[in-house]
């Protein structure tokens, strides 16, 4: 900023000798206000964006009879660290939690390893179709889930698999139209004289995708390992249609099914809870948060 | 020569073919399954009776239906200003030389980060009417009692359409990436044409940001008119049908009632709102500004 006022202090010819180090006082005091008052909003923003989570985490430390004291407690006393094991015990979260683990993994495996390969057949080979095809891709991104949610839940039901992982797995193999698209547009930024040099020396194309490219698209790849996780972990309806059993139950259907079972009591359970699932999720933002960022900014670049 | 293309032709063919048998199965054959299956009426357990365009018939004199499309409306045309303002406005001030910015930026985005249903648990917690963070807000600025919120038939659509102001991390760190796109050079000319702050956002910020606003407003739009976790979990669609969204009444209709040529008539419906809403936007996009067409 000083800078830029410098510059411009300089370049502006008409302004007499003497006034410019008024000006340039008044507009420096003018820019530090402006820059108070924007940071003191979005602190008290922030403030209010963060207090719910502080609540959450205090509520699941308390007894049952604090939960209800109004105005709020924000230190819990005596602090009930005994919520979380009963949470983890009472209804069987922790089989939920492997369950969610289970799928989370498996499918991240899957549109990962699918989605590199889909990538590399549109981003490095040439061949008759290809561009039609890739513009049907980014079409189903525009198609909204709704229109195929039923034939495929009763294709799945012919397949008798109902209640059981195969709907929430198997689909991840086939790739992800997002997924192949973020991929492509990173394996294009590799120069094509890296794979040349490979064809040369006998590389045939699997080895240099595994060999070279997956290697060097370490950035693109976590992006994508890091929305699977995302977007398998918090997932609600796919689970809420495809499972029954309440051992097979993920932790966002185990969390509602407490809040039904239970109705409006034991929250600090509930908070617990809640505290435990969202845990993975923010312990990953905090290790790649900028994956998080590329992701979506992406995401923005579509349009 | 022609040896190698043909070789690419069955090579690209290979790699790309898991998405492509997955288009057919996943995407398209149920797409046709799904257009054949709104003619008829089929509950799973007997066989499928054709009724032709009978289902959207019954659906057009459906209460219900009219009822959850209006909700829908009213749930969008609240959320999408909501969300795309506040993000906007917080991502302006995240972009301003301020301390403790990446701090900031991170706080504002956390909400965005926790599993959906956690966040939802929670925001039930906090519209507790008797001892919620919200009402007990309320009560710090003199509002006194606070609405019954998920409770009230007048309060429960604001409800859902406020717990929104949470998540607006997603549009944000895109309506930044916009921001720090925006030249340096564009905002000294207007100095020096002695533009102030407000002037310099309306001539410079938001024309060159247009596409990114006009993207986020139409990802806004779809997404808002497809919700259904929210008032799933939330509201169940009540009290009374105060909450009950599109989304939420084709889901009953489809996985609790088994009516799923109707469900698919409705999903259908949906499809062809949702794509005329698209088109419309495009059509009264010349807002929005494109620098290479300049």
């Amino acid at each position: 900023m000083t800078t830029d006022t410098q510059s411009l202090a300089a370049r502006s010819t008409t302004v007499p000798a003497k006034a410019r180090p008024l000006w340039h006082k008044r507009k420096a005091v003018r820019s530090y206000i402006g820059r108070t008052v924007a940071f003191v909003l979005a602190a008290a923003g922030a403030i209010s964006f963060v207090a719910p989570f502080v609540w959450a985490v205090s509520t699941s430390l308390k007894t049952p009879a604090q939960v209800f004291v109004f105005p709020p407690e924000w230190i819990p006393n005596p602090v009930q660290f005994s919520n979380y094991p009963d949470a983890l015990t009472e209804i069987p979260f922790g089989r939920f939690f492997l369950n969610s683990t289970i799928i989370t993994g498996t499918c991240l495996i899957g549109s990962v390893l699918t989605s590199i390969l889909v990538a590399y057949g549109f981003a490095r080979i040439e061949f008759p179709g290809r561009d039609v095809l890739f513009m049907i891709l980014l079409g189903t991104m525009m198609l909204p889930a709704q229109v195929t949610m039923i034939p495929v839940f009763i294709i799945f039901r012919i397949l008798d698999w109902i209640d059981t992982f195969y709907p929430l797995i198997v689909p991840s193999y086939f790739g992800s139209a997002f997924y192949i698209f973020l991929l492509r547009q990173f394996f294009l930024t590799i120069p094509l004289d890296l794979e040349d040099a490979a064809r040369i020396d006998g590389a045939g194309r699997v080895q240099f995708l595994w060999r070279i490219l997956v290697p060097l698209s370490g950035p693109a790849i976590a992006t994508v390992a890091v929305f699977s996780f995302m977007a398998n972990w918090q997932d609600f309806f796919m689970p809420l249609i495809y499972l029954n059993s309440k051992e097979k139950l993920t932790l966002p259907l185990g969390l509602r099914m407490f809040r039904d079972e239970y109705g409006g009591a034991q929250w600090e359970l509930m908070m617990a809870a809640v505290v435990v699932t969202t845990l993975p999720s923010l312990i990953l933002f905090f290790v790649a948060q900028r994956y998080f960022i590329s992701g979506i900014v992406m995401t923005g670049m579509k349009g | 020569m022609t040896s190698s293309k043909k070789q690419d032709t069955i090579q690209g063919y290979l790699f790309i073919s898991p998405w492509l048998l997955g288009l057919i199965l996943l995407q398209i054959g149920p797409m046709l399954l799904s257009l054949y299956m709104s003619l008829n009426i089929w509950d799973l357990f007997r066989p499928p009776t054709f009724v032709g365009l009978g289902n959207y018939k019954s659906l057009f004199q459906d209460e219900l239906f009219w009822t959850s499309l209006a909700n829908s409306a009213i749930y969008v045309t609240g959320r999408v200003p909501l969300v795309l303002l506040l993000s906007l406005f917080v991502a302006v001030l995240l972009n301003q030389r301020i301390p403790f910015r990446n701090f900031l930026r991170t706080a504002y985005y956390l909400p965005s980060v926790t599993p959906q249903i956690a966040m939802l648990m929670l925001w039930i917690m906090m519209f507790e009417p008797d001892w919620g963070l919200i009402n007990w807000s309320l009560g710090l600025i003199g509002i006194d009692p606070g609405p019954r919120w998920l409770a009230s038939l007048k309060w429960a659509k604001p409800a859902l359409i406020l717990v929104s102001a949470w998540g607006i991390g997603g549009t944000m760190v895109i309506f930044l990436a916009g921001l720090q796109g925006v030249p340096k050079q564009l905002y000294e000319a207007a100095e020096l044409d002695g533009a102030n702050t407000l002037k310099k956002m309306w001539h410079v910020t938001l024309p060159m940001i247009s596409p990114v606003i006009f993207f986020n407003l139409v990802m806004s739009v779809i997404s808002s008119f497809q919700m259904f976790t929210k008032a799933f979990v939330m509201t169940a669609g009540g009290p009374g049908y105060a909450t009950l969204m599109y989304v939420l009444y084709l889901y009953n209709q489809a996985f609790m009632w088994f009516k799923m040529g109707y469900g698919s008539a409705m999903a259908w419906v949906l499809f062809a709102l949702l794509f005329g809403f698209t088109v419309i936007m495009f059509k009264r996009s010349a807002w929005v500004y494109y620098e290479s067409k300049a």
